[in-house]
């Protein structure tokens, strides 16, 4: 997670002048040489592996925007690539990513941050060595396993007992809730780092002014943390929008522009399945329409993944 | 900021205890809540799927028929994609790791190596798909093949091994490499011969998490086109294949009742490796947790 310096590494460690004094070999090594060459060439893979992205998703996405113009892309209010008549406006499919952004974050924000709150700040340690670990596990389900529980469990016999005829078979809700349990346990983790960076001299100068435990963490270890907590939010949304078989399962094949996570609805991420699940040809339109989406979702998690470095930078200098 | 609190209620504090307990126990609903969904989920996969689970279900192929479709194609598919990738990401990942966390100058150029590699942890996995599909599938002419089905997960796998590998090579102190070299090793001999053993548990930890997440990544070979109907043995990495959790897609988007029980023994098949890898990892990490 972290990208400061480790303060004991070889090239910060001692006196340099004393290095020097004590490098007694002047036997050339060149097989050293090649190996750190080696060792860097490995680290530009991951240049090599971003450019390998942006190019990618650029070039077909180029091809795309030479016969759709790029402003009635963006502005366009119906997404109909699969079927006539065709209509390439994106904006109901951003819609739909954005609505299981915030049910997720209705979820996710209040179970993550307080999971947080009780690992760090009420929980025994033995309490704390026994939920931490159970909660690191359930995070390896995969979420093609997820959205199947969205759609027979939730759907089924969760909501559909609750609303009857009034929700759709593949509906917003139900991906939009199971997607805010996914991004639990990043909120929780990123918070707890957080709150355990807060000095132990704030929370005891809180208990010696007589505040009890909840004020102590709710007014004095939060508000410190808050720049931590703000990127954990921030990384659990970007986790959301780039969550892909939850919603390609439950959610529906559906774009439209509406605010109601009853219907069915279609993400950026569904669509991209969607028409990999077909046999799109390489020369059609549609083809290269997946790669536009596609960077239309590069841009927006790149976004909140900056955005979420920097706040965890912030919180990070604060003490 | 802080409530000011009036002699009276130091004096009193009964009230304050007890919406301090109160507090306590909304905060340990919500801290259960995820695993007890979880648990649910557990629950419900193991009661429709668990009767489906038979030899002869993991030795046929994929059928048209709920009652004779089995997981063979799909679970050889995954130990290929397993064994590539790991062959791949592991020396790619801990030659990074080492080289940030041992060698590289502290310059702009390490610095954007570094804010590269923490965005790509943040790029969802379809995003993967995509650059597979363009640079391995169409680009480089490959096909729907497990080379380029193995070569699209090592990228997407490998800021996490960079970045666990990172952490255990740092935690690892700098009087051993001080040490070391004061004895008349060079960089790279006191890397190998002390740095690195000592920090192996630490980067098995996060190879172990990182080929867990691979295992269970769906959206991007299903991008790449692997989405397809494999009735064979995968045997070597130019063939066609498909995997476990693509197979649990094609399952459980099918109609037929019949299907989605296979989807969930699948799922439980899939939630045994993946579970069991995960708690090996972090009972391994609590295990070698070292203090210097």
């Amino acid at each position: 997670m972290s990208a400061t310096p480790a303060p004991t590494s070889l090239r910060e460690g001692g006196d340099p002048a004393l290095s020097q004094a004590v490098d007694l070999s002047h036997r050339p090594r060149p097989g050293e040489k090649v190996i750190r060459a080696l060792l860097a060439a490995c680290g530009v893979m991951s240049i090599l592996t971003t450019a390998g992205i942006v190019l990618t998703l650029a070039f077909e996405a180029f091809e795309f925007f030479r016969e759709v113009p790029v402003w009635s892309f963006v502005t366009g209010t119906n997404w109909s690539a699969l079927i006539e008549p065709k209509a390439y406006g994106v904006l109901p499919l951003v819609s739909g990513t954005l609505m299981i952004g915030v049910l997720s974050a209705i979820v996710g924000v209040p179970l993550g941050v307080s999971t947080a709150i009780y690992l760090r700040e009420y929980a025994s340690p033995r309490v704390r060595n026994r939920l931490k670990p159970t909660l690191e596990v359930l995070a390896g389900i995969p979420t093609v396993v997820l959205g199947y529980f969205a759609l027979t469990f939730v759907t089924e016999t969760v909501l559909r007992p609750l609303f009857g005829d009034r929700i759709d078979f593949y509906n917003g809700l139900s991906a939009g809730l199971v997607v805010g349990i996914m991004i639990v346990p990043i909120i929780a983790s990123v918070s707890e780092d957080a709150m355990a960076a807060v000095p132990r001299s704030l929370r005891e100068g809180a208990f010696g002014l007589g505040a009890s435990r909840m004020t102590t963490s709710l007014r004095v270890v939060l508000p410190a943390a808050m720049s931590g907590i703000a990127a954990s939010v921030v990384l659990g949304l970007s986790r959301a929008v780039g969550e892909t078989m939850i919603v390609a399962i439950a959610a529906g094949s559906s774009p439209r522009l509406t605010a109601n996570p009853l219907r069915s609805i279609q993400t950026l991420t569904g669509y991209i399945v969607q028409a990999s699940l077909g046999d799109t040809p390489q020369t059609s339109l549609e083809y290269k329409g997946v790669f536009a989406v596609g960077l239309v979702l590069f841009l927006m998690t790149l976004a909140l993944n900056v955005a979420s470095i920097r706040l965890v930078r912030k919180f990070r200098q604060a003490y | 900021m802080a409530t000011r609190l009036s002699p009276t209620e130091l004096r009193c504090s009964d009230t304050l205890r007890t919406k301090d307990r109160a507090f306590r126990w909304v905060l340990l609903a919500g801290a259960t809540t995820t695993i007890a969904i979880l648990l649910v989920l557990v629950a419900d996969i193991v009661r429709d799927g668990a009767g489906r689970l038979s030899p002869e279900f993991f030795t046929s192929y994929a059928s048209r028929f709920a009652s004779r479709a089995g997981l063979r194609a799909p679970l050889l598919g995954t130990l290929w994609l397993m064994g590539l990738c790991s062959v791949l990401t592991v020396p790619l990942g801990v030659g990074a790791a080492i080289y940030l966390e041992e060698f590289a100058p502290s310059n702009r150029w390490t610095r954007l190596i570094e804010t590269n590699i923490a965005n790509l942890a943040g790029v969802p996995s379809i995003v993967y798909g995509l650059l597979g599909l363009g640079l391995f599938v169409r680009g480089l002419n490959l096909g729907k093949v497990v080379l380029a089905g193995a070569l699209t997960l090592s990228l997407l796998v490998l800021p996490i091994v960079i970045i666990a590998s990172r952490e255990a090579l740092r935690a690892v102190p700098g009087a051993i490499r001080d040490g070391a070299m004061a004895l008349g090793a060079t960089r790279w001999q006191a890397v190998r011969y002390e740095v690195l053993p000592a920090a192996i548990p630490g980067v098995m930890t996060g190879t172990i998490l990182a080929l867990s997440r691979a295992i269970g990544e769906t959206a991007p070979l299903i991008t790449l086109g692997a989405f397809t109907f494999v009735a064979f043995d995968p045997r070597g990495p130019f063939d066609t294949f498909t995997a476990i959790p693509i197979q649990i897609l094609g399952w459980a988007i099918r109609p037929q009742e019949a299907f989605h029980e296979i989807a969930a023994a699948a799922s439980i098949v899939l939630l045994v490796v993946l579970l069991g890898m995960n708690a090996f990892a972090i009972w391994l990490r609590n295990r070698y947790r070292r203090e210097w």
